[in-house]
């Protein structure tokens, strides 16, 4: 309609205001003021599809081309050699130890930025960022400062005959320490918005607060704290630096998927690097459908919950 | 129920939100607690919920001091502005949440939950949405099951923080009967909280006038209305004027000029004279009356609103004149006050009327 009005301008009308050359111009069709023209929104997508293609789509089809080239056998007989099962299973047993207690941190910490006042509130909130702006190799170097044989508790812990750097308690606590900002980061900014009506409520009307917790908040944010999981699981198995720096790349002992990757790649075993590499490709692949689902859904959720405003 | 407040104060952070409040509430009774934002209506509610500690004072439930009550000991129905309704329990389950978190020994049975809910349900007329969610619910609607959540846990006392607050006008004013009815029938104490003066004066048996953390006065809409104890009372319930005035030898004067009012029991100094814009009568010029120029004229549903500039000062004065008067702007005109109040500036003791 509005290109209409446009186009319908006769010219004999603009030229009493002393324009003519306004006039002659031929009318363009009219278009949304925010739009670009088809040329750059062309441009732009364009710019966009190679870059993806190019860094993102490339090196994963050529992770499973350089896979599977040896052929199916030689792949199957890559992933099931006993060092490459130790590593799925180390890596998966991190992640089944780590994702849990970052479950349970980032709850409690979102929790209490988002529903109390405290002193040192903005100090917890930037910290549980550190992770993200810190090296990944200076978080593993950390903890063999702290637990290693020259560390500080390093002589206690001899005489203690617990072994944490160059062992799966290193593992953990370099993963733990690399992954705990997901599932706060995720819940922080919703429970934020949520504020405390609906805990209060439930309060009211007799709930103890543990029952509210589990009735009224986790419900609430229940596809926040999927998503959450999900991220912090895919960083925990995928993890490399910090791993790296603490542990000590015993075959078949402390060496988690990626570590064992590198290893395999650095020995020209090419196909081998290739085919564990694939897994963790898989895995990658896994987390984003359903991450996407789960978007879709907490999408919907976060949409009903602004309806009340209404 | 009866509610006893005594010298309740609350302070946030250094800033007192609550002075030294009393009042009494019988059982039975709808009672308004009416202010601007920041008056401490709200803190006081939440207050008597146990939603906040207070700094100082008590709140009695009865011969029970609930102060040191929890919120779930005091067993108290909230209603919240925005609903609070849990958005992921259907319209059933918000409704008998109270009473599925019982402990096992108070629980009724499931069937019973369910019974009672449906009758609860009905009481605030909305038997057949009890399968769908709050997101499938008008404002209005989820208003109504908020109450009735309210209700279900059998509360002592019914409290609602501005309970029509995001609701549009003309919901608002059917949801305000509808309270009315449920409270006459149900006969729960019931507080609640709102900053528009027609809501409070229409729906509460008393309204509590609150201005920065103070009780202003406690009366019926009558006494609110028609004998406000202090100028802010005066001011914030309906339309009002204030001239400065000054007495002597039982005179007001007003720019001057003595006003016809009948003989003050006043000692001299400066006061001010308070009007409703309808408690001004038009009137010929004469001994005794206020004239002023016509500043403005509007015109509202059935009368036409004068605003006029009186006296040396241009003191504004709103007037209501009838519509089939016509006015114009730049004429003079002379009222004569019908009702009016005078306060001293000083302190807030009503005078006259």
């Amino acid at each position: 309609m509005a290109a209409d009005v446009a186009l319908s301008v006769p010219a004999a009308e603009e030229a009493p205001f002393g324009d003519v050359r306004s006039a002659a111009r031929p009318a363009k069709p009219w278009r949304p003021p925010t739009d670009e023209t088809p040329v750059v929104r062309r441009t732009l997508i364009g710019i966009a599809l190679v870059f993806l293609g190019f860094v993102l789509f490339l090196p994963l089809v050529a992770v499973f081309v350089e896979a599977l080239r040896g052929g199916v056998a030689l792949y199957w007989a890559a992933i099931t050699e006993p060092d490459a099962l130790a590593a799925v299973q180390l890596t998966l047993l991190v992640a089944v130890i780590a994702v849990p207690v970052n479950l349970v941190f980032g709850v409690a910490a979102a929790w209490a930025i988002a529903k109390y006042e405290f002193r040192g509130k903005s100090l917890l909130t930037t910290l549980i960022d550190l992770p993200f702006s810190v090296s990944p190799v200076i978080s593993g170097l950390v903890f063999v400062l702290l637990f290693g044989a020259q560390g500080f508790f390093g002589p206690w812990l001899q005489s203690t005959g617990v072994q944490i750097i160059f062992a799966v308690p290193g593992l953990v606590l370099a993963t733990l320490f690399v992954t705990f900002p997901f599932v706060a980061r995720e819940l922080i900014p919703l429970m934020q918005e949520q504020g405390t009506g609906d805990e209060e409520a439930a309060l009211s009307l007799g709930a103890s607060g543990w029952q509210a917790f589990r009735l009224v908040t986790l419900p609430n944010v229940k596809w926040a704290l999927l998503y959450g999981v999900l991220l912090c699981n895919a960083r925990a198995m995928g993890e490399f630096g910090a791993v790296s720096v603490v542990s000590g790349h015993i075959r078949g002992l402390t060496n988690t998927m990626p570590l064992h990757v590198e290893i395999l790649y650095n020995e020209y075993a090419f196909s081998a690097a290739f085919a564990v590499a694939s897994l963790l490709a898989l895995l990658s692949l896994v987390t984003l459908a359903a991450k996407s689902i789960l978007e879709w859904r907490y999408a919907q959720d976060i949409a009903a919950t602004r309806g009340r405003g209404h | 129920m009866d509610i006893r407040i005594e010298r309740i104060a609350k302070t946030f952070d250094r800033y007192p939100a609550l002075n030294d409040i009393s009042l009494d509430i019988r059982s039975g009774e709808l009672v308004a607690l009416l202010g601007p934002s920041g008056s401490g209506k709200t803190t006081l509610l939440r207050l008597i919920a146990g939603l906040e500690q207070p700094s100082a004072g008590r709140v009695w439930f009865g011969a029970e001091d609930a102060s040191s009550l929890t919120i779930q000991e005091r067993n108290v129905g909230f209603v919240f502005q925005h609903y609070a309704l849990f958005k992921h329990m259907t319209v059933l389950d918000n409704i008998g949440f109270g009473l599925r978190v019982r402990p096992s020994g108070r629980r009724p049975a499931k069937a019973e939950i369910r019974r009672r809910a449906e009758a609860l349900l009905d009481l605030v007329q909305l038997s057949d949405l009890g399968r769908r969610f709050p997101a499938q619910l008008s404002g209005g609607q989820r208003q109504r099951v908020a109450l009735a959540r309210a209700l279900a846990i059998e509360p002592r006392v019914l409290l609602l923080d501005e309970p029509f607050g995001a609701l549009d006008a003309k919901v608002r004013k059917d949801l305000r009967r509808w309270l009315r009815e449920i409270h006459d029938r149900t006969g729960h104490t019931t507080v609640f909280v709102t900053h528009d003066q027609e809501e409070a004066m229409e729906l509460a048996d008393r309204v509590v006038v609150m201005s920065n953390g103070r009780i202003e006065q406690v009366g019926s809409a009558d006494e609110i209305y028609d004998a406000p104890a202090s100028p802010f009372v005066f001011s914030f319930i309906g339309a009002s004027n204030a001239l400065p005035i000054r007495i002597a030898g039982g005179q007001a004067l007003l720019d001057g000029t003595v006003l016809d009012l009948p003989p003050l029991a006043e000692r001299d100094g400066e006061a001010r004279l308070y009007l409703r814009p309808h408690d001004l009568a038009v009137v010929d010029a004469g001994e005794g009356t206020i004239i002023g120029t016509v500043a403005a004229v509007r015109r509202t549903s059935g009368h036409r609103l004068v605003e006029l500039a009186i006296g040396s000062a241009g003191d504004r004065v709103e007037v209501e004149v009838p519509a089939s008067r016509a006015v114009s702007a730049g004429e003079q005109l002379a009222v004569k006050p019908l009702r009016w109040r005078i306060y001293r500036d000083t302190n807030a003791q009503a005078l006259a009327a």
